[in-house]
């Protein structure tokens, strides 16, 4: 089962141009557009989600994506068939990413029926195994063994599918990672470990809770590759360096860890203060010359693949989607107390196959 | 019919299910090349290789967490804990996952996972390794939990444990593992939740899990021969589910009810059984439920004392007097 990885490394990136890069180079218009359509839905969701919860509608956290987009779109734009993905709690983005659906989003935020948990799980905890998306986890780090354990499956199984298990900068900290780390190496693993280092774990920076001189440089302890993705606002760079690492896992069950540099606008949770640990200047000087959709926006723009026309369209689009998720969520039923007790074990829900006997709840 | 131990109706349970079902595979610490540190897994890795029987580093909050992933991709692991008192080490993959990632996915996803390895103290190794967690386990809805005590039970119930599109948390005991009983032979599939009356009585239910019960059949034998009272003895195996049916039956026939278990008194199991059956059956009972349990101290190391820590004959046996009083 073990197999020696060989020497770990980072990837060299004299003369790197990720536009030029072979997974962006083949890329036509409506791709290109699509790419920047799918973060601004994105963020006009979030946006939408915001004015939500200050309205009382939503409840309990919310941990917004907004300015991390690239990182999600990027990523989930080079998955295979029988590739997969789990994240942690602030996965509006990844959920959007893989295709589900703003009402079904929107609606789980509000604790509806209609939501794509039944109201079951929040904001916190979207899945969609369908689109091979398996949470939404709202512990810190407890995700990264469940991806390890997909990746697991997708090689016993034989499929040449990887798993990318995202994480934040504040899980690197978590022993269940380094564990994971250790097992993902030890019996070569599909699995590409996303690390979205957005600067603070909470309110604390990366300085302040991280020993060593990098996140994903880590990985060399376990003898895996490793990779900085400076530009994490280019969803290109993105898109091309998780490309590569999915490769080496897809076809040499090489893991890998991959850091990419992001930053979040708004607070760990909006519920949180934002102004303890970092200046109002940092997040404007970002939002000024960083922010994902502006520079893929400009891009496109200096490419004359998007207009100003076309921008306005997909903008519109993008806050009407957002506003009749809201209103789908608002108009859709709460679950039941009948519901409480649904979805916990298979068996109380599948009573003509239950093979089990006795109680199985106690009120 | 065939006399073997629990270990081996234990690794036969594994094996034919390895045999048939593709997607099973036992994962743990020393399953696989050291043939399992209490050799439950002895020569499982000779005959089925590495890609089934596969040995993990010490890194319990990892591989079953992993064994979790790969069941949630369809894969059914049977993890084991060489000491079931690890399991505090992975308690977040266990029961923040493990339990609720079918809850909080709305029903999406399943994890068909077991959780299986020696819960149980008397066997000097200190408080660190001696842990009985049922009643923790049972308490996360989710999870099942079951709790063997003869071979014949240690292999039908494993078995229906693996075939389970639920988590399982499948406790044994190491004082047991050697202890020889009648299995059937063949196809045997004992389902969870179904109780087992060990010993049938009239004048007296000793209700209770794990290796107290074998203990309670002799304090019966005692009772019997001393007092010629008649103590029936329940078995309940299962813990989640439970088998109400059986237990409150029990109570109706005899009026009177002693539960015994290794687990320490808050919050147990028996304490959990003594609150359904004065919900249940208070007008049966002529008189008020009581428990046998483990003293309530952490588990002492010190050989003589640990024994008398855990349950024993003599205790059950003057217990049992007290509820007849």
């Amino acid at each position: 089962m073990s197999k020696k990885s060989p020497s770990p490394k980072k990837a060299d990136d004299a003369g790197y141009n990720a536009r030029t890069a072979h997974i962006n180079a083949k890329l036509g218009h409506d791709e290109l557009i699509a790419l920047y359509r799918d973060m601004v839905r994105i963020r006009r969701f979030e946006e939408r989600c915001l004015r939500s919860y200050q309205a009382g509608k939503i409840g309990g956290f919310l941990h917004l994506y907004i300015g991390q987009e690239s990182v999600a779109i990027g990523c989930v734009s080079v998955m295979g068939d029988d590739d997969h993905i789990i994240t942690a709690y602030r996965d509006h983005g990844h959920g959007l990413a893989v295709g589900m659906g703003m009402n079904e989003m929107m609606a789980e935020n509000y604790g509806k029926y209609t939501g794509c948990s039944k109201g079951k799980g929040g904001s916190m905890h979207y899945f969609d195994p369908s689109r091979n998306f398996w949470g939404g986890h709202g512990i810190v780090g407890g995700q990264v063994p469940l991806g390890t354990g997909l990746a697991y499956a997708l090689k016993y199984q034989g499929r040449k599918g990887a798993c990318m298990t995202f994480m934040g900068d504040g899980a690197v900290n978590q022993g269940a990672v380094h564990e994971s780390y250790n097992l993902a190496a030890l019996m070569s693993l599909p699995v590409v470990f996303i690390v979205e280092n957005n600067g603070y774990s909470m309110g604390t920076s990366q300085e302040r809770s991280s020993a060593g001189p990098s996140l994903a440089q880590r990985a060399e302890g376990y003898g895996m590759n490793w990779d900085i993705i400076e530009n994490g606002h280019d969803v290109l760079e993105v898109r091309d360096k998780v490309d590569r690492a999915l490769k080496l896992a897809r076809d040499k069950h090489l893991p890998s860890v991959l850091e990419i540099r992001t930053y979040r606008y708004r607070g760990h949770s909006v519920a949180d203060p934002d102004t303890t640990y970092r200046g109002k200047e940092e997040i404007e000087e970002y939002k000024a010359t960083k922010d994902p959709l502006m520079f893929c926006q400009n891009a496109l723009l200096a490419e004359k693949v998007l207009t100003d026309e076309i921008i306005a369209k997909i903008d519109e689009a993008a806050r009407a989607e957002a506003e009749t998720s809201a209103q789908f969520a608002e108009a859709s039923p709460f679950p039941t107390v009948d519901d409480l007790q649904k979805d916990v074990y298979w068996e109380a829900d599948n009573p003509a196959d239950r093979k089990s006997q006795g109680t199985l709840f106690f009120n | 019919m065939a006399l073997i131990t629990y270990r081996e109706a234990l690794r036969h349970a594994m094996a034919e299910e390895l045999d048939r079902d593709p997607n099973v595979v036992i994962m743990g610490e020393e399953v696989a090349q050291f043939n399992g540190a209490y050799k439950i897994t002895e020569g499982l890795l000779a005959k089925y290789g590495p890609k089934r029987i596969v040995d993990t580093p010490i890194s319990e909050a990892g591989f079953i967490g992993m064994g979790l992933g790969a069941s949630m991709l369809g894969m059914r692991p049977v993890m084991e804990l060489m000491f079931f008192s690890f399991y505090s080490v992975a308690f977040d993959q266990i029961f923040n996952n493990a339990a609720n990632v079918r809850y909080m996915s709305g029903g999406l996803i399943n994890c068909p996972i077991v959780l299986r390895g020696p819960a149980n103290g008397g066997t000097n190794v200190g408080a660190t390794h001696s842990h009985t967690p049922e009643s923790i386990a049972a308490y996360h809805p989710g999870v099942k939990v079951v709790v063997p005590s003869t071979p014949a039970d240690a292999k039908g119930l494993l078995k229906s444990a693996i075939r389970d599109n639920d988590p399982v948390i499948f406790l044994e005991n190491t004082l047991l593992y050697g202890e020889t009983g009648e299995v059937p032979d063949g196809e045997v599939l004992i389902p969870l939740g179904l109780a087992k009356v060990m010993r049938e009585g009239t004048d007296l239910s000793i209700i209770g899990h794990g290796r107290a019960i074998q203990m309670a059949l002799k304090s019966a034998d005692l009772l019997k021969e001393k007092h010629n009272v008649n103590a029936e003895v329940i078995d309940l195996r299962s813990i989640r589910p439970l088998d109400e049916e059986t237990i409150l039956a029990s109570v109706r026939k005899t009026n009177r009810v002693l539960y015994v278990e290794e687990s320490k008194p808050f919050c147990s199991v028996g304490a959990m059984v003594a609150c359904l059956i004065q919900e249940k059956a208070f007008d049966y009972l002529d008189a008020p439920v009581m428990r046998v349990n483990s003293v309530d101290s952490p588990a002492i190391y010190s050989m003589p004392v640990e024994k008398l820590q855990l349950p024993t004959v003599e205790r059950i046996y003057q217990s049992a007097l007290a509820v007849l009083k």
